[in-house]
């Protein structure tokens, strides 16, 4: 048998403690992945304690807390901080989701924060979605049609476009294919739940005069047929999408054409 | 500061900012066939764009008769008369065309029975001069701008845009008055570049987090406005700040001026409709300024809803589900996640909250961005759209989907301009190092602070400074207390402490940056507003309740070096671009 070791400095350590100064009786435990590029330093966990009577509600809250008053070198991304802008999708409790949507109070005992699963770390909870955007391009996501009427708009029916609900509301947080077993193995190749998503609400477009090319192009064993019904990216999705079903979709036009 | 390693790029053109106008202007630049580079702090489907819900408005007339002069007199009775008219027909003229591209780039808007556009009702969007309710304002569900933002990222995907994403601009490079590009800081790898272009966009958005409460972004820190002013140049009407009638109470999340198109409406502690006794005829859609300060007004006469007695409630449970399922299915979400509302059943807790900044950088109708001294005067090789810029479409107060159509009817126009100006593979002249010495000089200084005061206390002491001296109503007492108090917390930068010192997405730094470029803006914002004694649009005097047309018809211009400001006024454009359309005189605004 080969022994697999992780190699000594991706080991994960025991970080920094921080002691509540606040002097709060209504204290939780956070622990948070930490990893400076800059410093040669193993990764660690630092575990912050926190004064939860003045702070409001989402994960997202507490990190800002701790940014704001215990430790300003934590690194992590967050914008909009409701729901929209996909910025500050992270691990919280061994699920992924948004810190700015993701109550804390769903989460019982200590809490456990890493960046995503399976990505590039750049810093502490900031992790690197280049891969993700390159294949999101490689489907070509904007309409191609022949249409030569330039002063109105291309006619579409309420029915056709109720079927863009679901697919076009997805922010690119990376919560689903960051979750998904398939493309930790193989997500050079597997494009992902999130860009096959994205595949899908151009290719069922009522507008789009090139469904056929591209269903083609994503007819591939790697690209598509990777996907195993696992289902955790419908488990993670935030926004409360099912790309699981929408890859379904794709399997079944493909097998039906 | 040699001890940066700095990288040097040159392009005919750069955007800054890849949001709605960034965006759209990168894809116009790019199908010109100018070298062109989008520079980004966030990934472009980050930028604050997606939040914008509930449409774009434009006269395309799907739900009735509608005419893009009658849009035109609704902005410019919106702006309360501090639009600028030629730019104000340009935008109303342009959005139908502006939109329809939109649909063809792939936006998926919401349908009519017969397949056209939706479009809904908005906030002070009448037909025929003010007589009536007209559809005019194209939604995709409430969640347009993510729908928009998306699509025109895929459009620039397609056009081959180059991006710097996760680069954080630091200043601009000047050569005797003009624009030479700019100087950027990769958060991915902590290394400088300097962008060299015939022509800089800027498109860095509204300064929204200068105020503690806020719909905007933790990312909304007008970085370009700031850039502009550290430049010498001025930005104008900075006074201008618009709350939202419905920012979520505690949590100041968006719930879409949608709403009240689809039917909702507020109410007070008493069950009353109180917008009915404000607005009689547009009530609860009448434009925002009216309805923030009706809902303060309200609020202060004791009326208010909760504990504190300090919101109002937005109710929307009677409309029918099928129309809160298909049209108003993000704010049902927003409104669960943050208010732990069911809006099928209860009314949503709002409050005014800042939303939008009416001032920025003075532009003309091309995008071009003015000097502020002589009225036509531009600064050659820099250009500003979207909300960073003051064209100004909006005057004292922007109408609910102006913004959106802003974005892109600028953004293409800066494109179109730029086109003109800037001949593809012009050499670059050299402009020495002395610019980028200084710039680098203020990056080094904050960096190694290591002072008393922490980035989050400075930027919490001017959040709330704003909030409480700056809001709603303001008076000289208040005002005058906000002047003093702002430049305590500019002051607290002598002493500020970084902690981080690595350069690869330093995020203390960053926010360090940020504040250093909110509070230039706040200072900006508050001494316009103390030097502005007249009430309009959303600048309301409570000393100087009536709007005072023959002093203050007039744009602020305000320079801001260091903490020192300096306020002068430009006229308001009373000329329309074409004879298409006729002057709107100074009325009193009702509704």
């Amino acid at each position: 048998m080969v022994q697999i070791n992780l190699p000594k400095n991706s080991e994960v350590q025991k970080g920094n403690y921080y002691q509540d100064k606040t002097g709060s009786k209504n204290i939780r435990k956070v622990n948070v992945y930490r990893w400076d590029p800059s410093n040669g330093e193993n990764p660690r966990v630092d575990t912050y304690e926190v004064d939860m009577d003045n702070c409001p509600s989402k994960v997202l809250d507490i990190l800002n807390k701790i940014k704001n008053e215990i430790d300003p070198s934590l690194a992590y991304r967050r914008s909009c901080a409701h729901g929209v802008c996909g910025s500050c999708a992270m691990n919280m409790d061994g699920k992924n989701g948004l810190a700015c949507t993701k109550p804390h109070s769903e989460i019982e005992g200590d809490i456990n924060i890493y960046p995503l699963p399976h990505l590039k770390v750049k810093k502490d909870l900031i992790g690197d979605l280049s891969g993700l955007y390159k294949q999101y391009e490689s489907i070509e996501p904007w309409l191609k049609t022949n249409t030569k009427v330039e002063t109105t708009e291309i006619i579409q029916s309420k029915k056709d476009r109720k079927k863009l609900d679901g697919a076009y509301e997805c922010i690119m947080c990376a919560c689903c294919s960051t979750s998904c077993p398939s493309y930790w193995w193989n997500g050079d190749k597997y494009l992902g739940p999130a860009v096959l998503l994205q595949a899908y609400r151009w290719i069922v477009d009522s507008r789009d005069d090139e469904r056929k090319e591209r269903l083609k192009k994503v007819a591939d064993e790697l690209k598509l047929y990777r996907c195993h019904t696992i289902m955790n990216c419908t488990n993670a999705c935030p926004k409360g999408l099912n790309p699981a079903k929408a890859i379904a979709e794709l399997k079944k036009m493909l097998a039906t054409s | 500061m040699s001890a940066y390693k700095i990288i040097d790029h040159e392009y005919d053109v750069i955007v800054l900012g890849a949001g709605g106008s960034g965006l759209r202007a990168a894809v116009g630049l790019s199908e010109a066939g100018l070298k062109t580079a989008c520079i980004s702090k966030v990934f472009p489907t980050r930028s604050h764009t997606s939040a914008a819900q509930g449409g774009i408005s434009a006269a395309l007339g799907n739900m009735g008769e509608d005419d893009w002069r009658w849009h035109m007199y609704d902005t410019v009775k919106g702006a309360d008369w501090l639009g600028d008219q030629d730019s104000i027909e340009y935008l109303c003229k342009e959005a139908p065309k502006a939109v329809i591209e939109l649909e063809k780039y792939g936006v998926p808007f919401s349908r009519t029975d017969d397949g056209k556009i939706y479009q809904r009702p908005f906030g002070g969007m009448t037909k025929n001069y003010g007589n009536g309710i007209v559809q005019r304002t194209c939604a995709a569900a409430d969640r347009t701008g993510h729908a928009i933002l998306h699509t025109l990222y895929g459009q620039a995907l397609k056009h081959k845009t180059k991006f710097f994403i996760e680069y954080f601009a630091l200043d601009l490079l000047m050569k005797d008055g003009e624009c030479k590009g700019l100087i950027a800081w990769n958060l991915n790898d902590g290394t400088i570049h300097r962008f060299r272009a015939h022509s800089t966009i800027i498109a860095t958005g509204g300064y929204g987090k200068a105020y503690f409460s806020a719909t905007s972004a933790h990312t909304c820190t007008g970085d370009g406005n700031a850039m502009v002013l550290r430049a010498g140049m001025p930005l104008q009407d900075m006074e201008f700040v618009q709350f939202h009638p419905t920012g979520i109470y505690g949590h100041g999340t968006l719930i879409s001026e949608g709403v009240r198109g689809e039917g909702g409406y507020l109410v007070n502690s008493k069950g009353e409709r109180f917008m009915e006794r404000y607005a009689p005829n547009a009530k609860d859609l009448a434009s925002r300024d009216v309805v923030s300060r009706s809902m303060s007004i309200e609020i202060n006469e004791g009326r208010g809803v909760g504990k504190e007695k300090d919101h109002v409630h937005l109710h929307l449970s009677h409309l029918d589900k099928s129309i809160i399922e298909s049209r108003l299915p993000g704010i049902t979400e927003a409104a669960r996640l943050f208010a732990n509302v069911d809006v099928t059943k209860e009314p949503i807790p709002v409050v005014p909250t800042v939303h939008y900044n009416m001032g920025g950088i003075p532009t003309n109708y091309k995008a071009e961005v003015l000097t502020g001294t002589d009225s036509n005067k531009t600064v050659s090789g820099l250009m500003a759209i979207g909300e960073a810029a003051c064209v100004s479409v909006h005057g004292a107060n922007r109408l609910g989907s102006n913004s959106l159509i802003d974005l892109v009817v600028f953004g293409r126009a800066a494109a179109m301009r730029a086109a003109e100006l800037v001949k593809p593979g012009t050499p670059h002249e050299d402009i020495g190092e002395s610019e980028t010495e200084k710039c680098l000089e203020r990056f080094d200084k904050l960096k190694n602070s290591n002072g008393e005061n922490s980035t989050a206390e400075l930027r919490l002491s001017m959040q709330k400074t704003m909030q409480s001296k700056c809001a709603v109503f303001r008076t000289e007492k208040t005002l005058k207390e906000g002047v003093d108090q702002i430049r305590k917390a500019y002051d607290g930068m002598d002493s500020i402490s970084v902690k981080d010192k690595s350069l690869v997405f330093n995020t203390d730094l960053v926010e360090t940056l940020e504040f250093d470029n909110l509070v230039r803006q706040a200072i900006t914002t508050v001494d316009s507003a103390y030097n502005r004694q007249e009430s309009r649009g959303a600048h309301a005097r409570e000393d100087f309740p009536k709007r005072d047309d023959e002093k203050f018809m007039q744009h602020t211009i305000a320079w801001c070096n260091g903490k020192d400001t300096k306020i002068g006024y430009r006229p308001v454009s009373k000329t329309t671009l074409t004879n298409e359309v006729q002057y709107f005189p100074p009325q009193e605004r009702v509704y």
